[in-house]
């Protein structure tokens, strides 16, 4: 008998069955991916974790009888009252007597559950999709630096000296000019040495001993056109880290529906923001008539009453982004979601303070108006825009980065955010909506 | 039990290390092969993880594979359902193969790692070495090394022609695969390792012949009309055949050689589990029986702590649980807990018959060495046959087995046996059916192929009990025979009492799925 321990094999056996299971029921998985990140936490929606598919995508196939008519024979455990020739009703829900037949062949399948892993969950999640002007903002706004080698340079500080490549060319130096190796010099004194006072040799091998001397003062050991020191060049450094400002009107017209639409948008802001960023900070904005900054739970779960004044909003991120996130540090992206109400004194506040304060520290700024979830209008009867979309759009005309769009359901709002970021027409959205 | 025994038990508590599985196994095989008899190949214990465990249930238990989706779903399904906390991971998976392999779990205590060599390396293996089925439809010898060859063979298809064409061929072979079953024993015996050997000889002689003008050689005009060319034609096709992968694999036309070797492969490992789905019951009786009387053995020597038996008591009682009909828990008949049952009475038979046993099993009862009435059981029954010839009227009762008959005409289920002098024999019989997989699975052949005309193939399948196809996945499977014969496939469903044709699927192969050009 031989006991083996495997335990230390390596393991992911099966890790090529899973991505041929993966490719096979991407388009599935993808659907269940989307629909699992809106029903999560901000913050954890992007873990990975169960998506569940329906079992016929993934269905394999077999000969096996159908499970209801003709004619069955069932052998059941656990009599306790029948006698022969009794007659018992059919259950509902089709054959089986008493109990249920044993499914030959798995085929009750409920759906399928499966858990995805962190990396698995976010690439489908949020496949083709990019930042908008990603590169371009970065480089313009980013003010960090980093020295990154590049070659070597005939100056430099001695603390960057390049010491094998300034030997190394030394010693070339030396070989090309003939410099007498040690070694020579030394066998050389020897056979001085082991002659006789009167050899006739002696003068001549004197003579090439000084001028091997001399030669050797004047090639020297290290040149000063050796020296190399190693060159480094500044790099922008993309800044790694992003925050994300949810802003939202909590007034007393925005329903729950609207609040959930939103929520779901913010969430897949985040985990996008998360793909790209190794550090995401989210920072929840609520305002009615006044602004404030509060954590997650009372920004979508406690009800406030008051008018509503969006330009508050932005005054209190402006004052989050001054005191806390430096534009030169930190990528800003900014969600707005409302239902479009604005006191109508505070539009013109609202574009100015987007115009001069916001925008320009903003990688990106996205609109989101949300809408009641069966929102129909008589025909012929045009919806007016509301106050703040009128004046938003304005803006958007003007080429700022900002985008905005309305959603009514829940359904909308993972289309609403690809159209946002699809890879293509970054910005050429902002009119069509 | 009650005499002081100097011997010390082999463990204490639920650790265990290399040397106690070590001491374990000895003890048991000196019970195993001296008192109980059995003949075993020799065992090969792996200690594996969960993943790894994991691993092993995703391809049908056996150590290597090739790869497919399929396996990958069933991974991603037990690692959910085991993350969740639903599905406990089984204490071992056994292979039928010489050596035979056991994997236990890391995390099993020291009590159930001997309950797990008790149960698998010896009962099993056991039931493995001896039991006609296997002998006469499994190759243990070569089992591992034709996986091995299964597996690198696939891969370079894979390379060859592209992932997605493999795949495509296995999902039609996977569908068939229940259908790729010669059920008849044929004289030769099956020699997995002469099988791989042939492989690589017939692909090396198809490279040195091939010659490529053979393609421009203008083939003979159409044959004239024979009579009884319909007939000539199925003798050669031998048809009708009821293993369709093996008819595929000799007779679709338009399959590559590639394809055909995938076929046999997918085919070879559907026979060598054959007989795994026939003797379930028996398997599972034979080796909780075994592990029984191991473990009181071990407990009676004093080579088993008190604590230790009655942890091992505790999962032998889960694992013969058998809900009964009108329990919410209830799924089917629980084979550990009917095989069980049925091996101990078997014993009870052998030792303590009743008047009822002596006028039932003449031939056993009151014979007295129940581990040579039961080696022979081992050795030369199926479930189906076990359950007729020693299902005991006492069982019966014990059950409670009743047996309904559910036929759709009626509006009514009618009980037809009880555990009644009348009722035991219909119900053995019942129950015997149940087991009886020429009774379970559809039976489905192909009868007929128009070589000359539109090459359409036709199958039959005959509705036992008026019974139809599940339509959707019928359907389905068809759909992939067809695209591996490459013509017209139609299946007629018919009545077997009166010939007449219930219902008929007719599919055309879809483009380019099987075969790219």
């Amino acid at each position: 008998m031989h006991i083996v321990d495997r335990r230390l094999n390596p393991g992911g056996k099966s890790l090529a069955n899973r991505q041929r299971f993966m490719r096979r029921a991407k388009s599935l998985i993808r659907k269940a991916v989307h629909e699992s990140a809106a029903s999560r936490g901000i913050k954890d929606a992007d873990e990975g974790g169960e998506v569940s598919l329906p079992a016929q995508g993934v269905h394999e196939p077999g000969f096996h009888r159908d499970r209801s008519g003709g004619m069955r024979d069932h052998v059941l455990p656990g009599n306790k009252e029948y006698v022969a020739g009794d007659t018992i009703p059919r259950p509902p829900g089709g054959a089986g007597g008493g109990g249920s037949e044993g499914s030959p062949d798995g085929d009750g399948e409920d759906d399928f559950r499966f858990t995805l892993t962190r990396d698995e969950f976010v690439e489908l999640f949020l496949e083709d999709l990019e930042l908008p002007d990603l590169a371009k903002r970065r480089v313009a706004d980013t003010e960090s630096v980093s020295w990154e080698r590049a070659g070597y340079s005939v100056t430099g500080s001695p603390s960057n000296l390049a010491l094998l490549r300034t030997v190394r060319n030394g010693l070339s130096r030396r070989i090309a000019l003939h410099r007498p190796k040690p070694e020579e010099m030394a066998a050389l004194r020897a056979e001085i040495a082991a002659l006789d006072e009167a050899d006739p040799r002696r003068p001549a091998l004197l003579e090439e001993l000084e001028r091997k001397l001399r030669r050797l003062g004047v090639i020297p050991y290290i040149d000063p056109l050796d020296v190399r020191y190693k060159r480094f060049d500044p790099r922008p450094k993309p800044v790694a880290q992003a925050v994300m400002f949810c802003l939202m009107d909590v007034s007393g017209s925005m329903t729950e529906h609207m609040k959930d639409l939103a929520k779901r948008f913010y969430v897949l802001l985040y985990i996008f923001l998360r793909r790209k960023y190794k550090h995401v900070e989210v920072v929840f904005i609520r305002h009615t008539h006044q602004a404030s900054e509060v954590d997650e739970d009372t920004f979508f779960n406690s009800p406030e009453t008051g008018g509503t004044v969006v330009s508050t909003a932005l005054e209190e991120m402006r004052a989050v982004v001054a005191e806390r996130y430096s534009p030169d540090a930190w990528n800003i992206y900014a969600a707005q979601a409302s239902d479009g109400d604005n006191t109508a004194s505070d539009n013109e506040r609202t574009a100015e303070l987007l115009i001069q304060a916001i925008l320009p520290v903003c990688q990106y700024y996205a609109y989101l108006e949300v809408g009641r979830e069966s929102e129909h209008f008589p025909p012929g009867f045009i919806r007016r825009d509301s106050d703040l979309w009128q004046t938003y759009a304005e803006i958007v005309q003007s080429g700022a980065p900002m985008a905005m769009r309305k959603v009514n359901h829940r359904r909308d709002i993972y289309p609403v955010f690809r159209e946002l970021f699809a890879r293509k027409h970054a910005h050429a959205g902002a009119e069509s909506a | 039990m009650t005499l002081a025994t100097p011997t010390r038990p082999l463990f204490e508590g639920a650790d265990w290390e290399f040397s106690t599985v070590q001491r374990a196994y000895e003890a048991i095989e000196q019970i195993a092969l001296g008192e109980l008899g059995l003949d075993v190949y020799p065992n090969q214990i792996e200690v594996i993880g969960t993943e790894q465990m994991l691993d092993a249930y995703s391809s049908i238990g056996m150590p290597l594979f090739y790869k497919h989706w399929s396996f990958g779903k069933q991974f991603a399904r037990n690692e959910a359902l085991y993350r969740a906390g639903m599905q406990g991971l089984a204490y071992e998976i056994v292979i039928n193969s010489n050596p035979c392999i056991s994997y236990i779990m890391e995390e099993n205590t020291a009590t159930l790692q001997t309950l797990v060599i008790a149960h698998a390396a010896f009962g099993h293996n056991h039931f493995f070495k001896n039991n006609y089925l296997f002998r006469q439809w499994t190759d243990a010898n070569g089992i591992l090394d034709y996986l091995e060859f299964a597996k690198s063979y696939i891969a370079e298809c894979e390379e060859k022609h592209g992932e997605a064409a493999v795949e495509r061929l296995l999902d039609a072979a996977h569908a068939l695969m229940t259908h790729g079953v010669h059920r008849y024993p044929r004289p030769r015996a099956i020699d997995l390792r002469g099988e791989e050997r042939r492989a690589r000889e017939r692909r090396a002689y198809d490279e040195s012949v091939f010659n490529d003008l053979w393609r421009t050689v203008p083939g003979k005009s159409n044959a004239h009309k024979d009579p009884t060319a319909g007939e000539r034609r199925r003798a050669l096709l031998q048809l009708p055949q009821e293993n369709i992968l093996y008819f595929l694999e000799k007779a679709a036309p338009r399959l590559a050689p590639w394809q055909r070797e995938i076929l046999r492969i997918v085919r070879q490992i559907a026979q060598y589990f054959y007989p795994q789905s026939q003797t379930k019951l028996m398997n599972e009786g034979c080796a909780t029986y075994v592990h029984y009387r191991i473990m009181n053995r071990l407990h009676e020597k004093g080579l088993l702590t008190d604590g230790a038996m009655v942890e091992f008591l505790r999962s032998h009682t889960n694992v013969v649980f058998q809900p009964e009909f009108d329990d919410p828990r209830y799924s089917s008949i629980n084979p550990y807990a009917l095989g069980f049952a049925m091996m101990q009475d078997i014993a009870r038979i052998c030792n303590e018959p009743t008047a009822e046993d002596l006028q039932w099993f003449p031939a056993i009862a009151g014979k007295g060495d129940e581990m040579a009435v039961l080696r022979d059981v081992w050795a030369n029954y199926r479930d189906e046959s076990f359950i007729l010839q020693f299902l005991s009227p006492r069982l019966i009762r014990q059950f409670g087995l009743f047996h309904v008959l559910d036929d759709a005409e009626d509006p009514h289920l009618t009980v037809q046996a009880i555990h009644d002098e009348r009722g035991y024999r219909k119900i053995q019989r019942a129950l015997a059916r149940q087991y009886d997989i020429a009774w379970t699975l559809p039976d489905i052949q192909v009868v007929d192929v128009d070589l000359d005309g539109d090459r359409k193939l036709v199958l039959q399948h005959r509705a036992l009990n008026r019974v139809l196809l599940d339509e959707k996945d019928a359907r389905a499977v068809l759909q992939h025979l067809a695209d591996l014969w490459g013509y017209d496939v139609v299946m007629r469903e018919i009545d077997p009492t009166g010939e007449q044709v219930m219902k008929e699927h007719s599919l055309t192969p879809r483009p380019g799925i099987v075969r790219a050009i």
